[in-house]
């Protein structure tokens, strides 16, 4: 009995031990090239980067590439624009969902049906199919080279609706009624009663709409042309464009690039993940 | 009882002007302009169906539809498979676990470019990849991962799916959270192993989220872009040329803004087939 005992918590113990090696695996394999790059960013002028074998320590590890890269990529421009145009589709996205989300799950009005399908049918048009137009009515508003121009076609989205008009939906009807009984309008009720209450799905539309943001690329590529106005991708897709020889130089631009992103995500990732679950279940 | 009938239209004014802007708007403007010659300098010129007869005569345009489709089927089973045992680890009870979830995480909010910096860095033909090739025997003189017209396509398939496993992973994690202890309990007791349970317990009640997974990384392929934009350009020879990456060059290379609406269309009725089939999804889970 006492023998079988031991069996049992050797093998718990190869299965935990096996499991650990497992996740360290990939892991090397999820941030492997993130490591490698910070290497290459890390090394000396001194040192052949493209030597064979390639080696992961640096020789002799210098700020140095960091320093030089500041000088020519302007990123806190970069940082500042890439957090307007983020901060602003946030602001706005969950605004203009949450409003429009709030008829949808609570009141009765002509045409409410069709105006929801027509609100979630816009998921099926890629907006690579629509980025032409878009890009021609931007032109005639004016909306080349502004926060407006990369932000706008982004606040509102059908998955935003659906999920904020989903949340509105579990909060019990009586709440809405009370606080008309009181004398507020539905305006007041929107406000102080129902969105107080979906939080969570507030929280999970604000990361969601943050990332793609953060990372939009191709929209900021067609309607930026102005150096002063790129986003991080922007400018560090430039940068490797421009140094196309000085790898250290890149490495190290990819490498702060990523802080301000990485940073948030590790402070908020409880967030991030549990949001993108509640997504997940969601939408 | 103040209940004005213009309130709800309020409400969802702000919204809709937006998606009349810039969904509704360029969704007709773009078939229209599907039937014209338009190169930004005069107006657009009705040529019927002229650039669609163009585009099917296209070598390149079969050729970017090709690459497309081989990038759906390549990228789709890995991106639906892979995650679920990636789900499955990172679901255990482990000490720690929180950091390894948040590691594999990395890769989605990170961006392309970084992301493509990254990576051409493991591709170059005396990098990280070719070395470790090398090591364990595999190929006996380094490969140009990105600058070969067999491998580019290939390579830049690998950091789609690294890049969207994770996220995937979260949306099985949430499904395997979903599924109550309880089955598990019961397989446990009639002595069923690991195997078992995920056969027979676990892929089952996970089948409505590997369908959201199929369908989201079938569209996402359809419309893959930056990765192409950052680490090939398309090259060489246009071997890793996508359908998006096709349009975005006719149009806003070439400024042929009708003949790429042409394209864009071509798009928009490939994706139909797998948004029809999302929007039942979400329609069931609605009326539920």
């Amino acid at each position: 009995m006492a023998n079988q005992n031991k069996s049992t918590t050797y093998r718990k113990i190869v299965k935990k031990i096996s499991l650990y090696i497992l996740l360290i695996a990939v892991t090397l394999f999820m941030i492997g090239p993130f490591l490698w790059l910070l290497s290459t960013a890390l090394k000396s002028g001194s040192e052949n980067i493209f030597q064979y074998p390639p080696k992961l320590l640096p020789e002799d590890p210098t700020l140095g590439n960091f320093s030089t890269v500041m000088e020519v990529f302007p990123f806190w421009r970069y940082l500042f624009n890439s957090a307007v145009v983020a901060v602003l589709t946030v602001v706005l996205n969950v605004l203009f969902c949450s409003l429009a989300a709030y008829p949808l799950a609570r009141m009765n009005f002509k045409g409410k049906n069709i105006i929801f399908v027509l609100i979630i049918a816009t998921m099926m048009i890629p907006f690579q199919l629509l980025m032409i137009p878009v890009y021609l009515i931007s032109l005639k508003l004016g909306l080349q080279n502004t926060y407006l121009g990369m932000v706008l076609p982004h606040v509102t989205t059908a998955f935003g609706v659906f999920l904020m008009r989903q949340a509105f939906m579990t909060v019990p009807k009586s709440l809405d009624e009370s606080a008309r009984m009181d004398g507020a309008n539905s305006f007041q009720i929107w406000l102080r009663v129902l969105m107080p209450l979906v939080k969570p799905a507030m929280v999970t539309l604000t990361i969601f709409t943050f990332v793609s943001a953060w990372g939009d690329f191709l929209w900021p590529l067609i309607i930026v042309n102005d150096n002063d106005m790129y986003t991080l991708p922007l400018g560090l897709n430039m940068l490797s464009g421009t140094f196309t020889s000085d790898w250290r130089l890149i490495a190290a631009g990819a490498v702060i690039s990523m802080i301000p992103i990485i940073t948030i995500f590790l402070l908020l990732q409880r967030f991030f993940i549990g949001g993108a679950m509640k997504g997940a279940i969601k939408g | 009882m103040r209940n004005n009938k213009l309130t709800p239209y309020l409400f969802l004014l702000p919204g809709c002007l937006i998606l009349g802007a810039f969904i509704f708007y360029p969704m007709l403007q773009a078939i229209w302009l599907s039937f014209t010659d338009y190169n930004m300098i005069h107006d657009p010129s009705f040529v019927k169906l002229d650039n669609y007869t163009e585009l099917f005569q296209d070598p390149l345009f079969w050729k970017t539809l090709t690459n497309t489709l081989i990038y759906l089927v390549g990228v789709v089973p890995a991106l639906v498979i892979i995650p679920i045992f990636l789900a499955v680890l990172v679901n255990q009870k482990l000490k720690g676990i929180a950091f390894f979830r948040s590691a594999f995480y990395i890769p989605v909010v990170t961006s392309l470019v970084v992301a493509g910096i990254a990576w051409d860095w493991v591709y170059k033909e005396n990098g990280l990849l070719n070395y470790v090739l090398d090591l364990l025997n595999i190929i006996s003189e380094p490969i140009p991962w990105l600058t070969s017209t067999h491998t580019a396509l290939f390579a830049v398939m690998v950091v789609t799916v690294w890049k969207g496993l994770g996220y995937y992973m979260i949306i099985y994690l949430a499904g395997l959270q979903s599924i109550p202890d309880s089955l598990y309990e019961a397989a446990d007791i009639d002595g069923a192993n690991w195997w078992q349970k995920m056969t027979r317990i676990t892929i089952p009640m996970l089948m409505p989220f590997v369908l959201i997974v199929t369908i989201m990384s079938s569209i996402a392929a359809m419309k893959v872009f930056e990765e192409i934009y950052v680490m090939t350009g398309g090259g060489p020879l246009h071997s890793s040329e996508t359908l998006v990456f096709y349009i975005y060059t006719q149009a806003f290379d070439r400024l042929n803004m009708g003949y790429a609406s042409a394209a864009g269309v071509i798009l928009f009725l490939l994706t139909l087939v797998f948004s029809l089939i999302n929007l039942k999804v979400m329609g069931k889970d609605n009326s539920e």
